[in-house]
């Protein structure tokens, strides 16, 4: 076995260093799963054995009253209804956004990579810019305008902002996705005499379906986790799971459960989590898609 | 390099032909033309209406009046916005710094034929998939010095044992930047790692021919050959540094004192709630100037020049 064929990296003759590869790499893995350890212990005690426990230490008396709390009861300021709150709105924004973004990047990507308009793609690379230039610079701008509209603090609005602020990456994800595809068949729609929308729905949408499950995969967690456009457009009947599970552990009234605290946190990090854990594969290759590519 | 120009090269461009052109075009552009309308109303409009706030001494509705510079040079006197400027300047140094290390590290043990691969794969990069007020929260809650890390440090027998950095002026910014690596250390891995797949299996024979040892193919061979991997990630990282904003809000709320406020932060307080839209504005500019000389460079080479269609 130790003469076969080099091959690989680097061959298995010394063990120490196999030893130490596994040392470093557990240790790290030790590291990275703390925060979650600590979080789901915490949320399983009740208060007395976590002021006086070990913060690492599995429950002793393990208790699902905090997650029932977190969820049903615990408190945002004066109202005390939990997370679940939270929890809809986030669905309830978004489900639209999502799916509008989604709609949109994919019509974009097409336009752009098939067919030559006058100004496209000044008009993408100044999307692209936008990108990278702080959301602050377009916020107060942005609340004027859908003041004087009349929709500021509504789902419409929120809906509005996530699909805008999702141009630029689910077009570029797109556009670089259909780019890949083969111009031969984009030509032989046309000779057959296909027009914009007949081929984008008979024969590129067909072909989209890998990079329909990443972008989804993208803007389910961006929009999940947002908490920046939540704040500043959602409005007080909206307000996404995120600024709910902000509202509840900073609240500085009483004494902190942090158990509840806990649970709370636990509650918002699992449908990017479930995401994350389905998606495997596909959520790499969706930042590897979003950023390597581009 | 294949261009999609349907027509044939020598047509000549005859006007009806142009005008049949226009015409099974104008779908394209009418499907396009909505985020036109988006580009030139929020990202250049909204843009420059932000700018030209910022010359105003708009305070809680916003005044068309000129006062010059007059709101950069309060800025620029303000603790409050040159503490935070500091501690973007140190949290983004560190962290794309740390993540590039880290994640690096990873990605080069990971890259060893090593068991279980995908279970470490997937424990390094899970938070990356949590937000930051999350994160914010747990970190929050594990580096609090009454009940967490320096509490279980202390009932093991060191006594003396303090770790109070998030309460403590002073150090309170590294616990953003220990929080901020837990988060993005697994993507700087994750596109790493695709970067060190991609490599030829041939370069490990031949250096192993030429008896190099293993970790100087990985710094002198390997890692030159990651740059454009790298570059994505110091691209990505910092637009994560600019965006620094939830992580704050939810681990210290700008605290203790102002030892950890932010520019996102000070541009959101002084918009929204302290109602000095100038002095907010002002920042903003400050703000997207640094973004645009960073990264304009970047953008140009990389998406303008090359135009159109390329795979």
């Amino acid at each position: 076995m130790s003469t076969a064929v080099p091959q690989g990296r680097r061959p298995h003759r010394l063990t120490a260093g196999r030893i130490g590869v596994y040392a470093f790499l557990v240790t790290a893995a030790l590291f990275f799963m703390l925060p979650l350890w600590i979080m789901v212990v915490t949320s399983l005690k009740p208060m007395e054995e976590i002021r006086l426990g070990n913060i690492l230490a599995l429950p002793a008396a393990m208790t699902f009253e905090a997650w029932i709390k977190a969820w049903s009861s615990a408190c945002t300021g004066l109202e005390c209804n939990g997370i679940s709150v939270g929890f809809w709105n986030s669905v309830r924004i978004l489900i639209p956004s999502v799916i509008l973004s989604i709609i949109a990047g994919a019509i974009n990507g097409y336009a752009l990579s098939f067919w030559r308009v006058k100004g496209a793609n000044v008009m993408f690379g100044v999307l692209l810019l936008g990108a990278f230039i702080p959301y602050q610079v377009f916020l107060y701008p942005l609340v004027r305008i859908f003041s004087l509209t009349g929709i500021y603090n509504s789902l419409t609005c929120i809906v509005l902002v996530h699909v805008i602020f999702g141009l630029p990456t689910m077009t570029l994800l797109f556009r670089n996705y259909y780019a890949g595809l083969p111009i031969e068949l984009f030509k032989a729609a046309r000779i057959d005499g296909g027009g914009f929308w007949s081929i984008f729905f008979r024969v590129i949408l067909p072909m989209s379906t890998p990079i329909l499950v990443v972008a989804t995969i993208l803007q389910v967690t961006g929009i999940w986790n947002d908490f920046i456009f939540g704040l500043t457009f959602a409005g007080r009947e909206n307000l996404p799971m995120t600024v709910q599970l902000n509202n509840i552990v900073n609240s500085t009234q009483g004494e902190r459960a942090y158990n509840v605290d806990m649970a709370a946190t636990m509650l918002a990090a699992l449908v990017p989590l479930v995401v994350y854990f389905v998606s495997g594969r596909w959520f790499v290759r969706g930042i590897a898609a979003g950023a390597v590519k581009g | 390099m294949d261009t999609i120009s349907i027509r044939a090269p020598s047509m000549p461009s005859g006007g009806t032909k142009t005008r049949r052109r226009m015409k099974t075009r104008l779908p394209a552009a009418l499907a396009l033309l909505p985020t036109a309308l988006i580009v030139l109303v929020v990202y250049i409009g909204c843009m420059l209406w932000t700018v030209r706030l910022s010359f105003t001494s708009s305070t809680l509705l916003p005044k068309l009046d000129w006062v010059g510079f007059a709101q950069y040079s309060r800025l620029f006197a303000n603790d409050r916005f040159l503490t935070s400027a500091s501690n973007i300047v140190i949290f983004g140094a560190l962290f794309i710094s740390g993540c590039l290390i880290i994640g690096f590290l990873l990605a080069v043990f990971i890259d060893q034929n090593v068991r279980g691969e995908g279970l470490f794969r997937t424990i390094f990069l899970y938070p990356y998939a949590m937000s930051f007020v999350v994160t914010g929260v747990a970190w929050q809650w594990f580096l609090n010095p009454a009940l967490g890390l320096q509490k279980l440090v202390r009932d093991m027998g060191f006594e003396s044992f303090t770790f109070d950095w998030l309460v403590n002026q002073r150090m309170a910014i590294y616990t953003i930047v220990i929080a901020g690596l837990w988060h993005g250390s697994g993507l700087t891995m994750a596109i790493l790692l695709a970067g060190l797949r991609g490599i030829d299996k041939d370069l490990w024979k031949a250096a192993k021919i030429d008896g190099i040892p293993t970790w100087r193919v990985y710094t002198s061979v390997v890692l030159p050959l990651l740059r454009p991997m790298v570059v994505t990630a110091v691209v990505l990282l910092t637009t994560g540094v600019v965006k620094l904003y939830d992580l704050v809000v939810a681990m210290t709320l700008g605290g203790p004192g102002i030892a950890t406020e932010v520019p996102a932060k000070f541009v959101m307080d002084h918009l929204f709630e302290r109602n000095n839209i100038a002095l907010g504005t002002a920042a903003a500019t400050i703000m997207l100037t640094t973004v645009i000389a960073v990264l304009a460079p970047w953008v140009y080479v990389r998406y303008v020049r090359p135009q159109g269609r390329h795979a």
